[in-house]
């Protein structure tokens, strides 16, 4: 009797495991309709940005001796080794070219992947669509699967596309494979990490951070692995998949291996992500809710303070990154100084940068860089606007005394102040350590001025972001465009030899470049003037237009 | 002033859709008045073009005695709204957002809002994100109900709601009447509008199809009559006023327009009663007879399908 009944109980448990991905292959068709345009597009963009810098490097640096000349200027400082990576062949085309691409490439692909599997996980799973999906005969692993085969795909796309374009710019096949390869590889991997987070927690947005802190944590390791080593990368990028993409020396090696640590990274993670959806229920998470107040807090009556509320845990984040930021700028700012013995990077950077040394050179170079990230935050914070519109949040509020524009200003408010509160945090850190590396603690305003001067051109970001919320709703993601063309333009504009009226577009072209540059105040008031026409723009326009419905 | 909300030819359209399509609507003030019709028929639109959410593209819309549009914010101070789907802040607490909507409101009554988390069984320390769709609405409905506020509207705020807590809800809305407060009460439960409701809308594609009290609606619909007679039924088929008749010898069962009572009831005495039951209209009847034939043009608004 036993006989029989065992291999029966074998059997059941297979059939249930394979149920588990019913209606998989259906989730994964609906995940490609909704993403179709913008999957494209964001393959799209990395394989022009590559085959871009490809080409117009191959201009550049025509002779293996001035591309000696730029690999050693950048492997010869700590500063460009903790944000680009070490050039591994300096008579290779290809490594040279693509420096500024592979790792920090490498960090973009990884972020759309965990945005991606979070979108169609986490996400659905809050808003509740799921659980329609989630009745029908769909299998518990499905989400999840569908979620990360569409990462895979979108990832492997790329690759395949980036290759195919760098060959055609007269790189050779097997580095561009390797190149398209490593950047697949990290989309993967954390396609598994942003697949683990949708775990973790009830929110798509934290799921997100995770995700998010988890990229940057990878990121940073490598930064110090690779600008601690001499003449190699030390153990500290090999803890790194960010640092194993950039392992895979495409054009200098190409060490196919390497890859395979992501992609044993890639399982491992997937693996423990589908262990948790066996484990926890629907739309629970891990991170356990604790209770709340019974009564509101006294000061919880306007929209300010419900709007301060809901933007705190995420503005303390940015705040600590900040100041960490801070302080790991300061203090590299001061070593710069100190690399005498190399005479291009010497003058690359001055040429680059300011005028008044080295070390201004780099903090200007660094608070350019900066006013991306605030203004990154400055929409997110501003889009909170239209999350709460169209999750029938706003709706409630706006249907007791509060007005709409003191509504919106609310949310507005914070992401003004928040800027501000982000630079100035960052200012004031970098400044110090650098103060204190030099002994000088007079450098702490200097920083601080040129972290400030970087809030017009992020206000000008959080306009848009406004003006589309007012008067097209539906757009409301070109606020993020407008940032990602900005950065492009910024990055790319002038190896690509682009007009200079097209590169003024961007507001941040017209910041003056601090420390070490004149503080000319006219591009400042008018950078304002742009941001403040257009959040009233925006501001009218909602206060005429329908409320959205969830 | 007398009446609380009046509506006339209102207009919605999203796209091509005309959501609103000529609506008339009428609430007096201190009444319950019952807001129904089929799904996508424009009950919550209305709602929200009268909490000046959505801007109305024609027609005549008065709360309050103002605009709700144009004075939102002032009109809002002296009404409550509970949405049909209530969506919370993840990291509030119910009660906090009780507190919060109420203060935003212009103040609610603390012993109030304590006796209705009592009735209602609502832990108000839970975070948005743990409470059930019950729980989510009785939050909605406890931070309404404790505010003192003129008026109430309500888009189907018992949805999710038990048996228990919609009999709460009942009790709940019948005091706010005693009060003298004006409701608005859209819903889908018609025991919930027969008991509470003086007077009803019912709406359809957009329009308003009926609207009364519940007595002059029960008119115009029918009674079932079953009667055992002297001798064979004679006078009926031929009446006008009578429906799905069947005859079995001396016995007739049919149903008679509730308006023709009097008339066919004179036919029978002509023939002679000896038993007689009659069955008056079920609300249902009277709200299937408008909802029917619907099904078909819902939010396409076919031409014509006016009743
Ligand atoms: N924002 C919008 N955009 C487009 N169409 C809309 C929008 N809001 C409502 N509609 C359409 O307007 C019509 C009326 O919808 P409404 O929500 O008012 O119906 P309802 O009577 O409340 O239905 P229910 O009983 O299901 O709640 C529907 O056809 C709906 O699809
Ligand atoms: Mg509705």
């Amino acid at each position: 009797m036993t006989t029989t009944a065992v291999p029966a109980q074998a059997r059941a448990a297979v059939t249930a495991q394979r149920d588990g991905f019913a209606g998989t292959g259906a989730l994964v068709r609906l995940a490609l309709r909704r993403d179709r345009i913008v999957a494209t597009l964001w393959v799209l963009l990395f394989v022009v940005m590559a085959a871009g810098s490809a080409s117009a490097s191959a201009e550049l640096f025509p002779t293996v001796e001035s591309r000696v000349r730029a690999a050693t200027a950048i492997n010869d400082a700590p500063a460009t080794l903790a944000l680009y990576g070490r050039v591994f062949d300096p008579t290779s085309l290809g490594a040279v070219s693509l420096i500024k691409l592979g790792a920090f490439g490498a960090a973009l692909v990884a972020l759309v992947s965990i945005f991606m599997v979070v979108r169609h996980t986490r996400a659905e799973e809050e808003s509740g669509r799921l659980e329609l999906i989630g009745s029908a005969v769909v299998g518990r692993y499905a989400t999840l699967s569908a979620a990360l085969l569409l990462s895979v795909a979108t990832s492997l796309a790329l690759a395949l596309l980036t290759a195919l374009a760098l060959i055609g710019s007269g790189l050779p096949a097997a580095g561009a494979l390797a190149f398209g390869l490593a950047w697949a590889g990290a989309g993967i991997a954390f396609a598994a990490v942003g697949a683990l987070a949708a775990q973790v927690t009830e929110s798509a947005r934290t799921a997100n951070g995770i995700g998010a802190a988890v990229l940057a944590a990878a990121y940073l390791l490598r930064a110090a692995g690779d600008a601690s080593g001499v003449d190699t990368s030390t153990w500290l990028s090999w803890l790194s998949p960010i640092g194993w993409a950039q392992q895979v020396r495409p054009f200098a090696g190409d060490r196919w291996w390497v890859l395979t640590y992501l992609l044993v990274f890639a399982v491992l993670v997937a693996v423990a992500a589908y262990a948790l959806v066996a484990r926890r229920d629907h739309g629970a998470g891990l991170l356990a809710q604790r209770p709340g107040p019974e009564r509101a807090a006294r000061r919880l009556s306007s929209p300010l303070a419900l709007a301060l509320r809901l933007h705190r845990g995420s503005l303390t984040g940015w705040l600590v990154g900040m100041a960490l930021g801070g302080l790991i700028v300061g203090s590299i700012a001061s070593q710069i100084g100190e690399i005498a013995d190399n005479d291009q990077f010497r003058d690359m950077i001055t040429k680059l940068g300011g005028q008044r040394g080295l070390t201004d050179a780099f903090l200007s170079a660094e608070m350019a860089i900066i006013g991306v990230i605030v203004a990154a935050y400055g929409i997110s914070a501003t889009l909170r606007l239209r999350a709460e519109e169209t999750g029938g949040r706003a709706e409630p509020l706006l249907a007791t005394g509060v007005g709409r524009l003191r509504w919106a200003a609310s949310h507005l408010t914070v992401a003004l102040v928040g800027s501000a509160l982000l630079a100035a945090v960052l200012g004031l850190f970098a400044g110090f350590a650098h103060g204190a590396a030099v002994d000088d603690f007079g450098q702490i305003g200097r920083v601080l001025v040129a972290a400030l001067v970087q809030l017009p051109a992020v206000w000008v970001l959080v306009g848009i972001t406004v003006a589309v919320f007012g008067l097209a709703p539906g757009l409301v993601l070109a606020g993020w465009a407008a940032l990602v063309v900005f950065l492009l333009l910024g990055q790319f504009g002038e190896i690509l030899n682009l007009p200079a009226g097209l590169m003024d577009l961007s507001p941040f072209s017209h910041t003056p470049r601090l420390p070490g540059g004149d503080l000319t105040l006219t591009p400042l008031v008018v950078l304002t003037a742009i941001a403040a026409v257009l959040m009233v723009a925006g501001l009218a326009g909602f206060r005429r237009r329908d409320l959205s419905t969830s | 002033m007398t009446t609380a909300i009046s509506v006339s030819g209102l207009v919605k359209t999203f796209g091509q859709t005309r959501a609103l399509d000529g609506l008339d609507l009428t609430v007096r003030t201190g009444e319950v008045h019952g807001f129904l019709g089929p799904n996508g028929s424009g009950k919550s639109t209305t709602i929200r073009v009268l909490l000046g959410l959505l801007r109305a593209d024609a027609g005549e819309v008065r709360l309050l005695g103002g605009d709700p549009w144009a004075d939102a914010t002032s009109l809002h101070r002296r009404l409550a709204y509970v949405p049909g789907d209530v969506s919370l802040w993840p990291n509030l607490s119910g009660g906090e957002v009780i507190d919060l909507l109420g203060r935003l409101r212009g103040g609610l009554n603390q012993t109030r809002r304590d006796e209705l988390l009592e009735r209602f069984d609502l832990d108000p320390t839970k975070k948005g994100r743990t409470y059930s769709k019950g729980n989510r609405q009785k939050v909605a409905l406890v931070a309404a109900l404790s505010s003192d506020v003129e008026l109430l509207v309500l888009d189907e705020p018992t949805s999710g709601l038990d048996p228990l807590m919609e009999s709460v809800f009942q009790e709940c809305v019948t005091e706010e009447r005693e009060r003298g407060r004006t409701v608005l009460l859209s819903s889908h439960i018609l025991a919930e509008v027969e008991t509470l409701c003086e007077r009803v809308s019912i709406i359809r594609l957009g329009r308003t199809v009926e609207t009364g009290t519940l007595a002059e609606l029960r008119h115009l619909t029918r009674t079932s009559i079953a009667a055992e007679l002297a001798g064979p039924p004679t006078g009926l088929a031929e009446h006008p006023g009578v429906h799905d008749l069947k005859i079995d010898g001396n016995q007739a069962r049919f149903d008679v327009d509730t308006q023709q009572l009097d008339a066919v009831l004179r036919e029978l005495t002509r023939v002679g009663v000896r038993s007689l039951t009659s069955q008056p209209p079920t609300l249902e009847e009277l709200f299937l007879r408008h909802y029917e034939g619907d099904l078909a043009g819902n939010g396409r608004h076919a031409a014509g399908v006016r009743s």
